[in-house]
């Protein structure tokens, strides 16, 4: 980390008629860094995406990408990013090495440079024994390993990943995490959105939660759950008038608590004593700190 | 500023589009036999039906023996099939249900490399497609000329206006039903109006007035004279009707595009 920073948002603003799906965000992603944003569907997170790829233009607000300002220069930028989309958009009737090829020339890897850009590709999605199978013979999480390996053909500096999981079942996804993890090592920098907490949890060095279009917090996920979650939370089972009731005390004695469907958790119960209700103990976690800000409880 | 302005790329760059024709030269490699086997039988099928089921009616039209006025009049039809067709269910296909132009945009490609490159390869496939017709006729009958050597340049630059207007639809339109309209409304009268089939001194005053718009019409012209001898300004005027209906349609798609492809 040289304290450069490969993602500069200031106060971006995106609207589609009425309705704002960023909403004056500021994001800040240092080189070499993995940032995670984690919201709830409609938070607003692909659209940052889009807008880092000038798919989408803002209507307020300053954007730079690799120091690079958009909309005006990003395709300098665009041709040091690996994007990773959402909805896999491979061609289905290519092969694997097909696909890798053709993304070679839209990335303007050099003639003599081509091979073995795919070949090192094939090798970090651990496909090379795949390499002539055309894509809609492959299984679901092949193709995501394929579309990550796609967005590495020009060793991108920034690698942006539109939640590389989503749809997955949980063996392909814990793979998939051993492949952006490896990315991470070798100092690539990552802008990951996700609504999995397990994989932000996981991955990012720093996470960024999102509601709404604007962020609500950030930092790393040890800290962020200290901070608003405490070490520690109280798990109480019963009946919705029993749950209302926990509630109730905690917020008298002034604690934070979230449902969760079948309980309540009163959390930041560490140093609370005789404060906190009787329940099931257990550590606090990103999950705890999500519900409570982007009030997902509420909805 | 100038620092700035050096580092940004420009705009039509050769490798962008290079990448974009790429991808489209490889993915026809999967489907070049059926493109080809259409876009053979389907002049053939005119030639027979027209030619000879027509031809057995009248065997001369406008001076010419019907057999060889269909086979010269077909190459644009032929011309029109392979790039309006293609142009505007493609570019939707790889727009709404391959998503295709996201994972291009992606790159460094600009919506207006898309459109250029694309078109561009369309309006190739049209030029080397729009000679089958004429190679059919010539089986049946039709004298060579060296004018035909013209025919896949004349066929190249009708293709690019009808590959740009194909894909400037497919801008506009929300739904692939829509496509209908299109067709039955412009496409469909376009082509019958065209002296493909018939003659359009045949036709009242004011469809002959209004014939001299059908881009169509021009390509018509400029194949058969091409095949039967060339008639100076005229035909350039006509050549110039297509070079211009191709970068009115041109812009008019990048337009289009850029609106249905960035936010």
């Amino acid at each position: 980390m040289n304290g450069q920073l490969a993602i500069r948002l200031r106060g971006v603003v995106k609207r589609y008629g009425p309705i704002t799906a960023v909403d004056g965000l500021d994001l800040d992603v240092p080189e070499g860094t993995c940032v995670g944003l984690l919201g709830p569907n409609g938070a607003g997170k692909s659209t940052t995406m889009r807008l880092l790829t000038a798919q989408a233009i803002a209507d307020e607000g300053e954007l730079e990408v690799l120091g690079f300002r958009l909309p005006g220069e990003s395709k300098a930028a665009r041709a040091q990013c690996g994007v990773v989309p959402q909805l896999d958009n491979l061609d289905v009737t290519l092969t694997v090495e097909q696909n890798l090829l053709v993304f070679t020339h839209l990335y303007r890897v050099g003639r003599s440079e081509r091979r073995e850009a795919i070949e090192r590709s094939l090798k970090t999605a651990n496909l090379a024994d795949r390499r002539d199978t055309k894509v809609d013979k492959l299984s679901g999480g092949m193709r995501r390993r394929l579309l990550i390996a796609r967005a590495l053909v020009h060793r991108p500096r920034l690698v942006l990943l539109d939640e590389p999981t989503v749809g997955l079942d949980p063996q392909v996804r814990q793979e998939l995490w051993a492949l952006i993890d490896a990315l991470r090592a070798e100092g690539t920098t990552i802008l990951m959105s996700t609504h999995y907490i397990e994989e932000a949890e996981r991955l990012a060095d720093t996470v960024l939660i999102m509601a709404h279009g604007g962020a609500v917090a950030a930092g790393p996920p040890s800290q962020l759950v200290a901070e608003h979650a405490g070490r520690e939370a109280v798990e109480v089972y019963g009946p919705p008038a029993r749950l209302a009731e926990v509630e109730a005390a905690a917020a008298a004695v002034a604690l934070r608590t979230r449902r969760t469907g079948t309980s309540v958790s009163v959390l930041g119960v560490d140093g609370a004593d005789g404060r906190a209700p009787e329940g099931q103990r257990r550590p606090t976690n990103l999950e705890d700190v999500f519900v409570l800000l982007t009030g997902e409880e509420i909805g | 500023m100038a620092a700035s302005a050096s580092r940004r790329l420009g705009r039509l760059e050769r490798p962008a589009m290079t990448g974009v024709l790429v991808r489209e030269v490889v993915n026809f490699s999967s489907f070049w036999r059926a493109t080809t086997f259409s876009s053979t039988v389907e002049p053939t099928i005119y030639l027979l039906a027209f030619g000879f089921g027509f031809g057995s009616l009248v065997s001369e039209v406008a001076g010419y023996d019907y057999v060889e006025f269909v086979g010269t009049g077909t190459v644009a039809t032929a011309v029109l099939f392979s790039s309006a067709f293609p142009a505007m269910f493609g570019t939707f296909i790889k727009y709404k249900f391959q998503r295709t132009y996201d994972a291009i945009l992606a790159a460094p490609v600009d919506t207006e490399e898309l459109v250029t490159a694309e078109a561009l390869w369309i309006a190739t496939r049209a030029g080397v497609y729009g000679c089958v017709p004429l190679l059919v006729a010539l089986v049946f009958g039709l004298d060579p000329a060296f004018g035909m050597l013209a025919v896949p340049g004349i066929a190249f630059v009708a293709g690019f206006g009808w590959a740009c207007f194909g894909i400037a639809i497919a801008g506009f339109i929300s739904s692939i039903d829509n496509f209908n309209y299109v067709i039955s409304a412009v496409l469909t009268p376009l082509f019958l109006v065209a002296g493909t089939f018939f003659p359009l001194s045949e036709l009242p005053e004011w469809a002959q007035v209004a014939g001299n718009f059908n881009p169509l019409h021009h390509c018509v012209e400029l194949v058969r004279h091409a095949a039967f001898g060339w008639e100076g300004w005229s035909d350039l005027g006509r050549l110039g009707v297509l070079v211009a209906f191709g970068l009115a349609a041109w812009r008019v798609a990048i337009r289009a595009m850029t609106r249905k492809l960035v936010d």
